[in-house]
């Protein structure tokens, strides 16, 4: 580009002084003044106003994300100990307490989800990336999938209600994994078809030309070699789910006890981090809005640590 | 060669099995997720049958949400849904855009190029990098924003923003409360702080895909507009944003459609009030929160007044999301022939 117009661009090289007729100055017309950067002139103004607007607008976009932090800390960390995560959710008045359940809640769940949705995701990029670009049905796949990424939460919870509560006749933690998993699954389908297209073409070429068929291919080439890649999408598939409470609200609902008492039982209610924020910041006592401010402590390093790792991965991808 | 046929060699019978069964597995799981979404909407339609047959279209227009009297109506609903959402859009957006502007235009990395010139470091092996490092770090600072589950801001808004304002907004109450805008104090939850936390969610979505259309405007034009004298202003209000204004358009509808479908912290912070009211200070309700508060303790012939509830939510947010995906697939196919 560069090296382009420098070629199209003749060098300009100051030519030999005109031997005969008195100089005349070419600029005599130019007031120098008018091409000096002043503030006086109003375009000038302007521009150093609106930088400098733009330049507070985005600090000013940054403060709730500091205020957020600081409060999380702050108003978190006093209480963090040991207690909030082997103990059981206090009683209305009672003291102490924790939300050791929670914690086992939302990780299952999270596992539930992620045990749906990353083969249902990774088979269908597979396909996606397999497929010609002009084709409909992979569009449409596609399409769905980018729809799927703007779907309120909450409708993927009223689903599983519909499928599962409704017809089971009760909340369950499997319910709150579907509900979850279909939030997971276009990030995951996303991120994995465009890792799986990053594979450098001469090594998808090489394994066809040893005679590979086209599922060797995938599995011993592909896969492999996108795996970073498909790694980042499903870390930050399971940072989104950690975090949903929407979802949860009516599928899992809620429970102030272990999920495994009494038997290792996935349908029953069950207890998770972002429900028990919300139920617990609602109510009237000191105790419980201490704790919520724990869990969310809690739940956003478990979400910031799943989004770390997740770019830990995407630095190790395979560009073409 | 017969190292070659070694190690090359047409694949077994058994091998083409597994080959062709692995593709229509493939394919199948494919058909799974794009049926997911027809899935979804057959399944709260179907269960919104009932209700729609009872209540038919006056539900949309009704006003009152009494599950003892068996009256149900979602227009205060509706309309907080729309008011909170675009209240916010409008904040979000002239944040998240101008923070596109401030990141793709180089802005950061001059000041920080400057600051160390000042030194004379501006050649140093590592702090030479800083420019550019700094852009990155302040990208990825905002896409954290992003990250933040939204129950964690319903409660940072509930317990920070609440008390902030509340001083502020009862003041404009007393002073201009003959403007309709401020018509009621702000007891608690109501729609304000709602909406001041709706646009810092959806802030990193416009931020996000505003910058990846500002950034793929092709340098040609940028050059082009300096050359021509124009003032660093000049080329991105008349060149530049005009080149991405669909990339953006299509930004904004994105994260209308968010706005629309967000719970939680609209749950938290609207104050759950069944009334119409353009007052930002009054307390009122969304139509997801309406299904979070109504869900969880719903007796079984109340369901289907939710589910109908549900369908108009996913209609409304469904055709803001298939509109904004349009405009942003013609925004990357139009700037892929531009250049």
């Amino acid at each position: 580009m560069n090296t382009q117009d420098a070629a199209i661009n003749p060098r300009i090289t100051p030519g030999p002084p005109d031997p005969v007729g008195p100089e005349v100055n070419p600029f005599a017309d130019v007031d120098f003044c008018e091409l000096e950067r002043s503030l006086r002139r109003p375009r000038t103004l302007v521009d150093l106003l609106l930088s400098n607007l733009v330049s507070a607008m985005t600090m000013l976009a940054l403060i709730p994300l500091f205020s957020v932090v600081l409060m999380l800390l702050w108003r978190g960390g006093q209480r963090l100990s040991l207690d909030v995560f082997t103990q059981l959710p206090p009683a209305p008045m009672e003291q102490g307490g924790g939300f050791g359940n929670a914690i086992l809640g939302t990780l299952i769940m999270v596992a539930l989800a992620a045990l749906i949705s990353i083969p249902l995701g990774i088979l269908s990029a597979v396909y996606l990336a397999q497929s010609r670009p002009e084709s409909p049905f992979a569009g449409a796949v596609r399409f769905g999938a980018k729809i799927l990424t703007g779907f309120p939460s909450i409708l993927a919870g009223v689903f599983a209600y519909g499928v599962l509560v409704l017809t089971f006749g009760g909340y369950s933690a499997i319910a709150g994994g579907v509900a979850l998993s279909i939030l997971m699954l276009p990030t995951i389908i996303l991120t994995a078809e465009d890792a799986i297209r990053m594979v450098p073409a001469k090594m998808r070429d090489a394994a066809i030309g040893m005679g590979a068929t086209p599922t060797q291919t995938t599995w011993m080439v592909l896969l492999p070699t996108a795996m970073p890649g498909i790694l980042t999408g499903i870390m930050l598939a399971i940072a989104r789910a950690a975090g949903e409470t929407a979802p949860l609200l009516f599928t899992a609902l809620f429970s102030n006890y272990w999920l495994f008492r009494g038997g290792f039982d996935l349908k029953q209610p069950t207890a998770s981090l972002a429900v028990l924020i919300y139920n617990f910041a609602g109510m009237p006592f000191d105790n419980q809005v201490d704790l919520a401010w724990v869990a969310a402590l809690v739940l956003v390093l478990l979400v910031l640590v799943t989004n770390l790792i997740g770019q830990a991965f995407s630095r190790r991808q395979i560009h073409e | 060669m017969s190292d070659i046929n070694q190690i090359s060699r047409p694949p077994t019978h058994s091998q083409q099995v597994v080959d062709t069964a692995f593709r229509w597995l493939c394919c199948g799981f494919a058909c799974l997720s794009v049926l997911m979404v027809a899935l979804i909407m057959l399944e709260i339609a179907k269960d919104a049958v009932p209700a729609i047959r009872q209540y038919g279209p006056g539900f949309l227009a009704g006003t009152t949400w009494d599950p003892n009297t068996g009256q149900f109506g979602i227009l205060p609903e509706i309309w907080g849904t729309l008011y909170t959402s675009f209240l916010a859009l409008l904040i979000g957006t002239s944040f998240g855009v101008a923070a596109a502007i401030f990141l793709s235009e180089g802005f950061l990395a001059q000041a920080v190029f400057q600051i160390l010139k000042a030194f004379g470091l501006q050649f140093h092996p590592v702090l030479g990098k800083l420019p550019d490092r700094a852009e990155v770090l302040l990208k990825n600072l905002i896409e954290l924003l992003a990250a933040i589950p939204s129950v964690v801001y319903g409660l940072w808004g509930l317990f920070v923003i609440i008390p902030l304002i509340r001083p502020a907004c009862n003041w404009l109450n007393l002073k201009l409360g003959w403007i309709p805008l401020f018509g009621t104090t702000l007891t608690g939850p109501g729609v304000l702080p709602a909406v001041i936390v709706l646009a810092i969610m959806i802030l990193p979505t416009i931020t996000a895909i505003s910058r990846n259309a500002l950034v793929s405007v092709p340098p040609k034009l940028r050059m082009a507009a300096y050359g021509m004298g124009a003032t660093r202003w000049e080329t991105i209000l008349a060149v530049i944003l005009p080149t991405a204004a669909r990339g953006i358009a299509g930004a904004v509808i994105l994260a209308f459609g968010r706005a629309l479908g967000e719970t939680m912290a609209l749950a938290m912070l609207v104050g759950n009030a069944n009334r119409i009211s353009v007052s930002l200070f009054s307390p009122a309700n969304t139509l997801a929160a309406l299904l979070a508060n109504n869900f969880p303790e719903a007796a079984k012939k109340d369901v289907g007044v939710l589910m109908y509830a549900a369908l108009v939510l996913l209609a409304i947010t469904l055709f803001v999301n298939i509109i904004g995906s349009i405009i942003l697939q013609k925004a990357s196919a139009g700037q892929e022939g531009g250049k």
